[in-house]
């Protein structure tokens, strides 16, 4: 396919009530977040709370929070909002919308309603994209059976779209960070490469055909993912967001206390992604990944450069990464046959070992 | 005949200044391309875009950043 978007353009705006919303950011998506590094600085200052109904909280890195209203009712509750990560304001409604329901999903729960969060430069962005942004999210809701229930909008300099999202999950079958066992194997369910894939779309070098397929993969929900690792008993699960790969799994390896180890060369990839990252189209999201890891992940030397990048990458709408006795990948990967939304890649395994490095990359 | 030429991209975030590289060592027959940039993230990016295109590079701290200079293949170094 190389070569079908024809000659590279610079980034333009566009004008006369319409733009593309890519060029109004400099970090697109999932690709915005604070550094890990950072955030675990200074969360690590705050009290946490010892309320015996809060029985998931930031203390795992988990998805969500699980709070108990009674013993067989959890809520799980998450917000996710960032700057635009697709040129049309359907497009990034569906994947902020996508994005914050993943997380519910990663907690093995379904969602209930959604807050809409919207921050709009009103001078310029014209209102008929910010109610574009929003049918794309409600589409999205819809096909979750989650319910639109309000929202707050601001005028902010950055345009920003994300929800709030609550949901329920059944008591025995949350998927924690924190449940991940030795033996168990590793699975994700879509490509990697979403992050160089809309860089290499804001510089005007990714063929249409390739933006499209990305913006497929972050628009799906990440449901059926969640239904089939629930029904596998799965142990652990998170999505695959801003810190890439390698980020989210060293969270859930140091959440459950284990080992990870990976292999690069099995990972699913969407179509180019290795060659944008050869290129220099890598977000700056996947350097300070890359930095926010450092003494954390062992890299085998026979991984590429451009395939570690990936690996860091920061992802929107990212797959799940579900751990999963090994005996019942099969039973996972036979809950989510015919779905197109949630491959089956078994891309590691847990080992035991409770000290860094934790992640162990080999080809 | 080499040709030199300079790029200035301090101050502009990924992915411009790799855009505005490659479009210069596009532009450019043989010889050598200079690039003034102010920020780690585009070093490492127009790093990974010269091996891409094939250019030697070597990268110097100089005042307000880095300067960069890529030698595009059939160089034959310095001109006459």
């Amino acid at each position: 396919m190389p070569g079908r978007g024809g000659p590279a353009k610079e980034p333009h705006m566009a004008t006369e009530g319409q733009c593309d919303l890519l060029q109004l950011t400099e970090q697109c998506g999932c690709g915005a977040k604070l550094p890990a590094a950072d955030l675990r600085e200074f969360l690590s200052g705050l009290p946490a709370s010892r309320d015996p109904h809060l029985l998931v909280g930031p203390v795992t890195f988990d998805d969500a929070a699980v709070y108990r209203l009674r013993d067989d009712c959890l809520l799980v509750q998450t917000v996710d909002l960032f700057p635009p990560v697709a040129s049309d304001p359907e497009t990034f409604g569906r994947i902020a919308a996508a994005n914050a329901l993943s997380d519910v999903y990663a907690m093995g729960g379904r969602p209930l309603t959604a807050l809409a969060l919207l921050c709009l430069p009103s001078k310029q962005v014209p209102m008929s994209a910010a109610r574009g942004i929003l049918a794309g999210a409600l589409e999205k809701l819809t096909e979750a059976g989650a319910l639109l229930v309000g929202g707050h909008t601001l005028e902010d300099p950055q345009l920003k779209f994300g929800l709030s999202v609550t949901g329920l999950v059944e008591p025995g079958q949350i998927l924690s960070n924190a449940g991940a066992r030795p033996g168990d194997m590793l699975v994700l369910t879509k490509p990697l490469g979403t992050g160089l894939t809309v860089t290499a779309a804001k510089a005007g070098l990714a063929p249409a055909p390739l933006v499209e397929e990305a913006n497929r993969w972050m628009s799906a929900l990440n449901r059926t993912a969640a239904e089939a690792a629930v029904q596998s008993s799965a142990h652990a699960a998170t999505d695959i967001t801003g810190f890439g790969l390698l980020g989210h799994s060293w969270q859930m390896a140091k959440a459950s206390g284990v080992r990870m180890r990976l292999r690069a060369g099995q990972m699913p990839l969407l179509d180019h992604a290795i060659e944008f990252a050869s290129m220099g189209l890598v977000p700056a999201g996947a350097y300070a990944n890359r930095r926010s890891l450092d003494g954390r992940v062992r890299i085998c030397e026979k991984v590429p450069l451009a395939l570690q990048d990936v690996l860091f990458d920061p992802q929107t709408s990212g797959g799940l990464l579900i751990c999963l006795p090994a005996e019942s990948v099969e039973k996972f990967r036979q809950a989510a046959a015919g779905q197109w939304e949630c491959g089956c890649t078994v891309v590691g395994q847990v080992e035991e070992g409770d000290a860094e490095p934790r992640l162990l990359v080999e080809m | 005949m080499t040709q030199e030429m300079t790029v200035d991209v301090r101050g502009l975030a990924c992915p411009i200044p790799v855009i505005r590289v490659k479009k210069a060592l596009e532009g450019v027959a043989r010889g050598r391309v200079v690039v003034l940039v102010d920020e780690q993230v585009a070093v490492e990016n127009i790093t990974r875009l010269a091996g891409y295109m094939r250019c030697s590079h070597h990268c110097a701290a100089c005042e307000g950043g880095f300067r960069i200079i890529l030698e595009k293949p059939g160089s034959g170094g310095e001109g006459p």
